[in-house]
C-alpha cells in the first residue's frame, strides 16, 4: 500500500495506540494536519505555546505511563519545545517529539523559519532522527516510540521536512525493532544481587533511598516488601515521593536539601544504602564528601552510567528495579535493626515537620488539600511552593505528584496538570503553583477551557520569586533583587479566560474554597494569598552535609 | 592518563555530531578521534584517545554505550594493542641541510613526499613515541606546518570486537 508520508505518520501513530497529541500547526506541519483532520483515532489538543505542549505530554507520560506526544512546526515551533523536552530528558520521561522541518533541498540554507532542532536538541535527547524519505517513517516512529519508552525512558525527537511528509512511499508497518546499540539489561546479575543480600543481612542500620525509577519501573509493592522484609527505614526524593505512602511507619519522607532532619540523619548515620532507581543528585547528597560516610552503597538502577557517576558504589546492580528487588526480596533473612529504627523513630518524634500560626501559612493550605483530596494527582510548578508540595501532601500513590525536579523548570506545573487530567480523566487533578510560575505558561487557561479540563491551580500567592528571595533573605543580606512581583488580580484573569477564579485571605476560607473548587465544574484558580515572606525549612544550605540542616530557629 | 578507546557505531548521518558532542557537553577532553567504515560498510569505527583517571574512561565508556548507534566500545587500554598515526610535516629546508634531514628521515624510516626550493614535506606514520621524537629533531630546521590523522588502533592477536553489545 503506497501513502504519503503524512499518512504514514498517521497509520503508525495509530499502530503505536496513539491517542492524544499536544501541538500547534505552522506551514511545514500543515500536510500532517490536513491528515489529522480526517481522522478519529487520535485526538489534538491545541494549545497556546508549544512549550506547553511538551509539558502537556510529559504530564501525560507521568501520569499514565503511556508515551506523551506532542508536535510542532520547524524554527520557531521546535525551538519553543527545548525547554519541554529538557525537562523530560532530566526526569527520564517517555515523549515523542514531533516537529516539522523545511523541505530537504532548503536544508542548510537558513530557509525561512529552519532550524536546526535535531542539532540543538543532541544533549537533551535520548536519540533523534531527521528523516530523510517517507519510505523511512513507519520505522523510525516505531523506533522512536520503542527508545522513547523502554530502558532508562527519555524523549526522542523526529524531524519531518515537509516535502518527506508529501512523497508517497509504501507503507507497512514494522513488527519489530533491530537495534544493535540499544539492548537495556533488565535482569539484574545473580551474583550481584546475592551479594546485596549478604550485606543487607549483615548491616544494623540500613536506609532505603528512592528515586524516580522506582516509579518508572512500578516497583511500589516491591519497595514496601523490602522496607517491610528487612524493617528499614525508606525516604524518597522528590522524584520518588509516592512510592511509599508518606503514612507508612517507616516512610521518613525526603531527604535532601529541603528532607526531613530525621531522613537526613538516618543516611548520614547508616551503615548501608540501599539506592532504588536514583542517581545521587546534589539536592540530594548535599556535600558528597560527608554523603552517608560509614555507608556500604548498593545501587541498583537501569543506566549503566548512573552507577559510580556521582559516588562510589560497593554493589552495583543494573537492571530493572521492580525485577531486580522480586529476585533479591526472596533472599533476604533476619536483620539486625531494632535499636537502628529505635533511633530513627526518636528522630522522627524530636524533629517533626513544623510551621508557625500566623497569618495564612502555605503549609497549612497543601494540609487541607492533601486532607479534602488525599487521592488527587498533584503537579506543582518550581519555588518553595513545590518544597512545600513535596513535604506537606500526604502522598500515596506513586503516580501522583508530578513535578520538574531535575531540571527545576518554572511554568511546568500547569500544562503538565492539564496533561494529567486528560490523561486521567476521573480523577483530581492540581496545579500547587506559584505566582511567578504560573504566569510562565497561565496562557494555558485558554487551552483548559476549550477542552474543558477541569484542573485546579492553587497559587500560593507570595508576591515574590519566593525560593530566590529565600536565598537573598539567608545568604544576600536581604537584598531583593529583581524577586518582588507586581500584583496580579487571578481571580479577574480566571475569568478573562472563561475559567473561575477564588481569593482567599484567612485560614478559615481554605477549606470552603476547595470544597468550592472542586464543586465548580470548570478549570478553577485559588489564589491563596500567603505569607509573604515564609521560608522552606529545614534546608541544608549549598554545598553542606546533609547532617548540617538548619531549621526556622537556626536559620532564619 | 591517556585510554585509546575504539567505538563500533552504526554508519548513519550525524552519529560524528552525537558523539563528539558527547565528549564536549560531559567535558571529557579529547585528544583525537578518527573515524573511517570497517569491513563492514554499514558500521564505521572510531579509534579515540581520551585523558583522564579510570573512573572518567568508565563513565566515557558508559556515556558512549547510552548513545544508541553505538554498538560496541572498548578499552583498548585494557589490553595489548597496536596504535599508528600518520604525519604530515613541512619544514624549512634549501641545499644547505637537505642532505642531514634526509638522513634523519631514513633513520626514522619516513619518506619525503614533497620537495621544493625552500621546504620539504615528511611523511610518517608511527607510534606516538616515534612521532615526538622525530618532530622534535626537525624543530632546528625550523616547522612550517604539521598535520595529523588522529591515533588508529587495533587489539593484537585474533580476538576481534564483535558487533554486538555484551
Ligand atoms: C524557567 C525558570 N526560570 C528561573 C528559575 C529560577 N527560579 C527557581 S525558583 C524561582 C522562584 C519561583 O517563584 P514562584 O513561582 O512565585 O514560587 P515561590 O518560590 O514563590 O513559591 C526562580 C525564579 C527556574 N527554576 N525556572
Ligand atoms: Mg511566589
Amino acid at each position: 500500500m503506497n501513502l504519503s508520508g503524512a499518512k504514514a505518520l498517521m497509520k503508525s501513530l495509530e499502530c503505536e495506540h496513539v491517542d492524544t497529541i499536544f501541538g500547534i500547526p505552522g506551514g511545514v506541519v500543515i500536510p500532517i494536519y490536513d491528515e489529522l483532520f480526517n481522522q478519529e483515532a487520535i485526538t489534538h489538543y491545541l494549545v497556546r505555546h508549544e512549550q506547553a505542549a511538551a509539558h502537556a505530554a510529559d504530564g501525560y507520560a507521568r501520569a499514565t505511563g503511556k508515551v506523551g506526544v506532542c508536535m510542532a512546526t520547524s524554527g520557531p515551533g521546535a525551538t519553543n519545545l527545548v525547554t519541554g523536552i529538557a525537562t523530560a530528558y532530566m526526569d527520564s520521561v517517555p515523549l515523542v517529539a514531533l516537529t516539522g522541518q523545511v523541505t530537504t533541498d532548503l536544508i542548510g540554507n537558513d530557509a525561512f523559519q529552519e532550524a536546526n532542532i535535531t542539532g540543538i536538541t543532541l544533549p537533551i535527547t535520548k536519540h533523534s532522527y531527521l528523516v530523510h524519505e517517507a519510505s523511512e517513517i513507519p520505522q523510525t516512529i516505531k523506533e522512536a516510540f520503542h527508545i522513547a519508552s523502554t530502558g532508562r525512558p527519555g524523549p526522542v525527537l523526529v524531524d519531518i521536512p515537509k516535502d518527506v511528509q508529501t512523497m508517497s512511499a509504501r507503507f507497512e508497518y514494522p513488527k519489530k525493532v533491530h537495534l544493535p546499540g540499544y539492548q537495556p539489561t533488565y535482569e539484574g546479575h545473580p551474583g550481584q544481587i546475592k551479594r546485596a543480600a549478604k550485606a543487607i543481612t549483615e548491616a544494623h542500620r540500613p536506609v532505603i533511598y528512592v528515586g524516580g525509577g522506582a516509579k518508572i519501573s512500578g516497583a511500589s509493592e516491591e519497595v514496601r516488601a523490602l522496607a517491610e522484609t528487612i524493617v528499614a527505614p525508606v525516604t524518597m526524593t522528590l522524584m520518588g515521593m509516592g512510592t511509599l505512602p508518606a503514612e507508612h511507619p517507616l516512610s521518613l519522607g525526603m531527604l535532601g536539601m529541603h528532607g526531613t532532619k530525621y531522613a537526613n540523619y538516618a543516611v548520614t548515620e547508616s551503615d548501608l544504602i540501599i539506592a532504588i532507581g536514583a542517581r545521587f543528585d546534589d539536592r540530594v547528597t548535599g556535600k558528597i564528601a560527608s554523603f552517608a560516610p560509614n555507608a556500604k552503597i548498593i545501587h541498583i538502577d537501569i543506566d549503566p552510567a548512573e552507577i559510580g557517576k556521582n559516588v562510589r558504589v560497593d554493589i552495583p546492580i543494573v537492571g530493572d528495579v521492580k525485577r531486580v528487588l522480586q529476585k533479591l526480596i526472596p533472599l533476604l533473612k533476619d536483620t539486625h535493626t531494632k535499636e537502628w529504627m529505635e533511633k530513627v523513630q526518636t528522630w522522627k518524634r524530636e524533629y517533626p515537620l513544623e510551621f508557625g500560626e500566623t497569618g495564612l501559612k502555605p503549609q497549612y493550605v497543601v494540609r487541607e488539600i492533601s486532607r479534602l483530596c488525599p487521592d488527587a494527582v498533584v503537579c506543582t510548578e518550581v519555588g518553595q511552593h513545590q518544597m512545600w508540595a513535596a513535604q506537606y501532601f500526604s502522598h500515596r500513590h506513586p503516580r501522583n505528584f508530578i513535578s520538574s525536579g531535575g531540571l527545576g523548570t518554572m511554568g511546568y506545573g500547569f500544562p503538565a496538570s492539564i496533561g494529567a487530567k486528560i490523561g486521567r480523566p476521573d480523577e483530581t487533578v492540581f496545579d500547587l503553583a506559584g505566582d511567578g510560575s504560573f504566569t510562565m505558561n497561565c496562557q494555558e487557561l485558554a487551552t483548559a477551557v476549550a477542552y474543558d479540563v477541569q484542573v485546579k491551580v492553587a497559587i500560593f500567592n507570595n508576591g515574590y520569586l519566593g525560593m530566590v528571595r529565600q536565598w537573598q533573605e539567608l545568604f544576600y543580606d536581604r537584598r531583593y533583587s529583581q524577586t518582588k512581583l507586581s500584583e496580579i488580580n487571578f481571580v479577574k484573569l480566571a475569568d478573562a479566560f472563561g475559567a473561575h477564579g477564588i481569593r482567599v485571605d484567612s485560614p478559615s476560607e481554605v477549606a470552603p474554597a476547595i470544597e468550592e473548587a472542586l464543586a465548580v465544574p470548570k478549570p478553577v484558580i485559588i489564589d491563596f494569598r500567603i505569607e509573604p515572606e515564609e521560608c522552606v525549612f529545614p534546608m541544608v544550605p549549598a554545598g553542606a552535609a546533609l547532617n548540617e540542616i538548619i531549621d526556622a530557629k537556626n536559620g532564619g | 592518563m591517556k585510554h585509546t578507546v575504539s567505538v563500533l557505531v552504526q554508519n548513519k548521518p550525524g552519529v560524528l555530531a552525537r558523539t563528539a558532542g558527547l565528549f564536549s557537553r560531559r567535558g571529557y577532553n579529547i585528544e583525537s578521534l578518527t573515524v573511517g567504515v570497517t569491513e563492514n560498510e554499514a558500521i564505521s569505527r572510531m579509534t579515540i584517545v581520551v585523558a583522564g583517571d579510570d573512573t572518567v574512561v568508565e563513565q566515557v565508556t558508559k556515556q558512549l554505550n547510552k548513545l544508541i548507534e553505538v554498538i560496541k566500545v572498548s578499552d583498548l587500554t585494557k589490553e595489548s594493542y597496536v596504535d599508528r598515526e600518520l604525519v604530515l610535516i613541512k619544514v624549512t629546508a634549501d641545499s644547505s641541510n637537505r642532505a642531514e634531514i634526509m638522513q634523519i628521515v631514513n633513520i626514522f624510516r619516513a619518506r619525503i613526499v614533497d620537495v621544493a626550493p625552500k621546504s620539504l614535506i615528511i611523511e610518517v606514520t608511527g607510534d606516538e613515541g616515534k612521532l615526538d621524537a622525530l618532530i622534535s629533531m626537525l624543530k632546528q630546521f625550523g616547522i612550517k606546518e604539521i598535520v595529523r590523522t588522529g591515533t588508529l588502533a587495533l587489539g593484537r592477536g585474533p580476538k576481534v570486537i564483535q558487533s554486538g553489545k555484551d
